[in-house]
């Protein structure tokens, strides 16, 4: 026993070995202006055509002024513009995961379906939104197709109507990023033992049930991982809504996001309250990120411990 | 009775692939159809037709000395690629570091990771270029790739693959063959995580391949501008010379490099599942 | 013996500058590296797109040869041209640019920004600060200057009246109506009467409404006759911390309104396709405001039915569009040479500023060879009293002369440095207005807010009665 606990502590070292380019990087290109960033959140800020104004220490008016503005609606436009892109993103990925790594499921093509489905993706996403902006122009392709199948009578603005604007950018985004989640499912499954869904067969399960008894809980941390990183860009949505609307969030700011705001204020140099919507958007996604890494994940610590457990006779009978 | 439900779902299968295949590579086409019309086609709106003016919009665009296409492509290999192998390789490895060894700052340091993954990234923008101005680093590449080292998205998927498929026995079992824990990292971790690190791989090279803000900000010289940059350049173009058709041919020509990557690395994932059987 | 005079002294500039050099380098016993470093080798021309880059290339008599990849321009005393070319997408121009004048002081002799281009809609940003340099200190006088227009220098002119900026282009705007619309609407398609009939807004309104009782758009969006507006403003957005909204451009709101809801216009914006079709052989609206720049090659390619197709009658609606001076008189767009602050080669840039904006004979060359209307008075009015000149696109109407006699009328002594961020706001904030988004009110509020955040500075926002 002595022995194994001495092991454990001479191997801490290369815990902190093999984390460290990772931390000096961070701390050299990230941290420094971070700490910056939330500095002058306190700090009247800006710059006046060339002429900079401040730093004067202000306390917490910029972010008195930020609650008096109204970030509570573009935190709105926010999750709303979010959901309608992830929640086709993450039932067609899965249904898609699920298909590709179904040995039952006999689909010619599988590898071009699976390369074509990320595709999107490649295609810069100022360029993207150019080509939607053309199909649905008043006169586009779409607004003809719809009026000649005689679902409408006339072009429907599509950019000029609250929920046309934040469809699209749902629909842009949605169509930007499923093939991503439906590779990062597919890895996860793929990493399953091949001997679990053999298990699974003899035993009788329908493919269905397959999927939802073993598929899921063996891909659930992945799938955490794709819940969190896409409330992360959902919160850090920018590039779409931005030159969709031309950083107008137009109709009547009603697809204004978070960052959208953020950007306003760094376009007019305004470091303090650049400073401090950042300061409030990191909070808020800290909190989210870690409600649902600490609820989803909540018996994870035990599972790991079960596992060391098993390790252990092993190891000591290799020892012994 | 077992026969009929598959054979339905293939079908059903089949239609949505067949219509999200559709939706996919429909950007492409007129994409393409876009770079071969001219500037005042474009302008007067849509078309699914294409148009003649493919080689005119590919000659202006390489006999453009303002616009050094090659060297764009060059630069954006340059910095994708090692963005993308910085990327995958110090996250797997952060990763490994947190979920195989046992340390004091084992937790804050998970934690910490999982605050800075949320900080979006135009917050610090200005800061980033006043500490690269002062470290003698603009105008030049590396900025475009060193900070992708500390790459936390990256990290944390890494962390969750480990979790579910990498088993400390197999880090062990290195152990008692008396390899040293660097080796196994490379030898023994490495190879399971391919999959993984494929994927990441792709999406960091994607993301760096695609990106306009920091390189922007940082590149001045010609010599040094990564195709994001030269499109940008030529939207601004002068009255005289603003030519969406050149617009959209660069655009293509930006997308078949990355769509050359994109393909070989896809091999890679598909190849991950053979190495599925070492499992337990 | 004016040109004569000017050709002297360009020589015996470049004599004396050459002259400088060697003796200087003489003085250097460290031979050709630490010549290299010596002040005025380099010159270096900081801008956004390659227009001016072309210009100098072309026009500049000085210039000996042009590197392979234009990354440089080496003159005829040796002197390199460096071009720092950044494209404009996303502000990237302009933070660089702060950027680099903001470091001028400490940056080394040939890394200091010698001359950099600015567009009028931030122009005042620079020309209203201690970056720019007087044109006057430079060693032009009011001579040199005298045949450009008088509104190219008021947009340059900073607040206490020292002009720090001069351009080669001027763009005045106009009127291009369709002569077939004319004649249906009017009965005539001749300028002179279509102008009669347009001459004011009240007119202008009046035509409207006969347009729409035959079918026709007067205008295509929203934005269309902004300009016509936002150019003849009683006094400059903002007053202190306080900006206050002109009630030319409220009359902008109502025109603009009325003609949404009785459907005289397309409800377009600016270079959306619909609004580009709405100028082609499909379109149905009475007329476009354009200026220099737009007529003949914007509006040119929009009007043809195949636009790869000959340039002539029978190709669309080549020959159709007829220009007129409109309403009220405007400008739309243009480019303006500024010299950094700190630059090291004062008699190189003035010279630069001499030769391509006051050189009539350069000026009319350029304006010839490219189409660009150049500002020099003499120069333009030149072609446009050649009898022989006109443009088939436009029916054969001369359109220089027009161009001549609206640049006159060009009042832009009340431009600001607020007057980019302020236009930008108000016509985003009003289209949610025309939609139907918002009502007035909202609008008003969108305004506000978005001025706020553009400038941290302005305290309060007043609307007229």
């Amino acid at each position: 026993m002595k022995k194994i606990k001495g092991n454990e502590v001479s191997y801490a070292k290369y815990g902190y070995l093999f984390i460290a380019p990772f931390f000096i990087a961070f701390l050299i290109f990230q941290f420094i202006p971070l700490i910056q960033t939330i500095y002058y959140s306190f700090f009247e800020y800006y710059r006046s055509g060339l002429k900079i104004i401040g730093p004067n220490p202000v306390g917490f008016d910029n972010y008195a002024a930020l609650f008096e503005a109204d970030f509570g609606k573009y935190a709105g436009n926010t999750i709303i513009m979010w959901i309608l892109g992830f929640i086709p993103q993450i039932l067609i990925s899965l249904l898609l995961a699920a298909w590709f790594t179904d040995i039952r499921l006999k689909i010619k093509g599988k590898q071009f379906f699976k390369v074509v489905i990320y595709m999107p993706n490649l295609i810069m996403a100022s360029a993207f939104a150019m080509l939607f902006f053309a199909l649905f122009s008043d006169n586009g392709p779409v607004n003809s197709t719809l009026i000649s199948m005689g679902l409408i009578s006339k072009p429907f603005r599509f950019l000029s109507s609250v929920w046309g604007t934040r469809g699209l950018v749902g629909l842009m985004n949605f169509l930007m990023w499923f093939g991503n989640t439906t590779i990062l499912l597919m890895a996860a499954v793929m990493g399953i033992n091949p001997s679990l869904f053999e298990a699974a067969e003899l035993d009788g399960c329908s493919p269905r049930q397959t999927f939802f008894r073993v598929t899921l809980p063996m891909i659930r941390p992945i799938l955490i991982y794709v819940l969190i990183t896409s409330m992360i860009g959902g919160l850090q949505m920018f590039d779409v809504p931005q030159i969709l609307t031309n950083g107008k969030g137009t109709p009547d700011r009603t697809s204004m996001t978070l960052i959208m705001y953020l950007n306003n204020h760094l376009f007019s140099k305004n470091y303090g309250m650049a400073g401090a919507v950042s300061v409030i958007l990191f909070i808020i996604a800290a909190i989210l990120c870690l409600v649902v890494y600490f609820t989803l994940n909540a018996d994870d610590d035990s599972k790991r411990i079960r596992k060391r457990d098993r390790l252990k006779p092993r190891k000591e009978a290799v020892n012994g | 009775m077992d026969k009929k439900p598959s054979h339905a779902r293939t079908v059903i299968a089949y239609i949505v692939l067949i219509l999200l295949t559709f939706l996919c590579l429909f950007f492409f086409y007129i994409l393409i159809v876009n770079a071969t019309r001219s500037h005042p086609q474009i302008q007067k709106g849509f078309s699914f037709i294409p148009g003649h003016s493919l080689m005119k919009n590919l000659r202006s665009v390489l006999n453009d000395a303002n616009i050094p296409v090659m060297s764009g492509i060059k630069n954006s290999l340059i910095v994708s690629s090692l963005s993308a192998i910085l990327a995958t390789y110090f996250s797997a490895l952060t990763a490994y570091g947190l979920y195989a060894y046992d340390f004091k700052l084992k937790k804050p340091a998970f934690v910490f990771i999982m605050l800075i993954l949320v900080m979006p990234t135009q917050v610090s923008a200005m800061g980033f270029i006043n500490l690269i101005t002062k470290m003698g680093m603009l105008n030049t590449l590396y900025p475009l790739f060193l900070p992708s080292i500390a790459a936390p998205a990256v990290f944390y998927f890494m962390y969750s693959y480990m979790q579910s498929s990498l088993p400390l026995e197999l880090v062990e079992a290195a152990r008692i063959d008396g390899s040293s824990e660097f080796h196994t990292f490379n030898r023994v971790v490495i190879p399971i995580m391919k999959p993984a690190l494929a994927v990441q791989a792709i999406f960091a090279f994607v993301t760096s391949w695609n990106n306009y803000f920091i390189p922007a900000l940082v590149i001045s010289d010609n010599s040094k501008k990564t195709l994001p940059i030269l499109i940008a350049a030529l939207r601004s173009a002068d009255f005289l010379k603003f030519d969406m058709g050149k617009v959209y041919m660069l655009i293509t020509i930006a997308i078949v490099p990355i769509i050359i990557v994109y393909i070989a690395l896809s091999k890679y994932i598909v190849a991950g599942v053979a190495l599925g059987g070492v499992k337990e | 013996m004016k040109k004569g005079f000017k050709a002297v002294l360009s020589i015996a500039l470049a004599a004396a500058m050459m002259f400088g050099m060697t003796a200087c380098g003489g003085g250097n016993s460290g031979g050709g590296e630490e010549a290299a470093a010596e002040a005025g080798k380099v010159l270096n021309i900081w801008c956004w797109n390659d227009e001016f880059q072309s210009r100098f290339n072309d026009y500049y008599p000085g210039v000996a040869e042009v590197a392979e990849d234009k990354s440089t321009t080496t003159l005829e005393d040796g002197t390199v041209v460096k071009w720092t070319i950044n494209p404009n997408e996303g502000m990237n121009y302009q933070d660089k640019l702060d950027a680099a004048l903001l470091a001028q002081e400490s940056a080394a002799d040939d890394e200091k920004i010698d001359i950099f281009l600015v567009e009028a809609d931030y122009a005042l940003k620079y020309v209203d600060s201690d970056y720019t340099v007087d044109v006057k200190e430079l060693g032009l006088t009011d001579e040199d200057m005298a045949e450009q227009y008088q509104y190219t220098k008021d947009i340059v002119t900073d607040s206490n009246g020292a002009q720090k900026g001069t351009t080669w282009q001027a763009t005045p705007g106009l009127f291009a109506y369709r002569r077939s619309i004319a004649k249906d609407v009017l009965g005539t398609d001749d300028p002179d009467e279509v102008q009669a009939a347009l001459a004011d807004w009240d007119k202008f309104n009046a035509v409207a409404e006969q347009a729409a009782a035959k079918g026709y758009k007067m205008l295509s969006g929203y934005d269309d006759s902004y300009r016509t507006f936002s150019n003849n403003v009683s006094a400059p957005w903002v007053d202190g911390t306080a900006v206050n909204v002109d009630a030319n451009i409220m009359k902008w709101v109502d025109q603009t309104k009325e003609f949404t809801d009785k459907g005289y216009n397309n409800k377009t914006s600016l270079w959306a396709p619909e609004w580009a079709a709405d100028q082609g052989p499909e379109g149905k609206v009475f007329g476009f405001f354009y200026s220099t720049w737009g007529i003949n090659f914007t509006l040119l390619g929009n009007s043809l039915a195949d636009p790869d197709g000959a340039q002539e009658v029978g190709n669309g609606i080549f020959g159709d569009y007829a220009v007129c001076y409109g309403p009220e008189p405007y400008y739309w767009g243009g480019t303006w040479i500024c010299a950094a602050a700190g630059t090291d080669n004062t008699e190189l840039v003035a010279d630069v500023m001499k030769q391509l904006t006051c050189n009539g004979e350069i000026m009319k060359k350029i304006t010839l060879d490219t189409q660009d209307y150049t500002n020099n008075q003499a120069a333009m009015q030149e072609i446009a009293d050649d009898p022989d000149f006109g443009s088939a696109f436009l029916g054969g109407q001369n359109h220089i002369a027009l161009f001549v006699e609206a640049a006159k009328n060009i009042d832009m002594s009340n431009a600001g440095p607020y007057d980019q961020g302020c236009n930008e706001g108000i016509q985003g904030a009003f289209k949610d207005y025309f939609d139907g988004n918002v009502d007035m009110d909202g609008a008003k509020a969108n305004f506000e807010k978005t001025i706020k955040e553009k400038f941290p500075e302005i305290e309060s926002v007043n609307w007229p009665e």
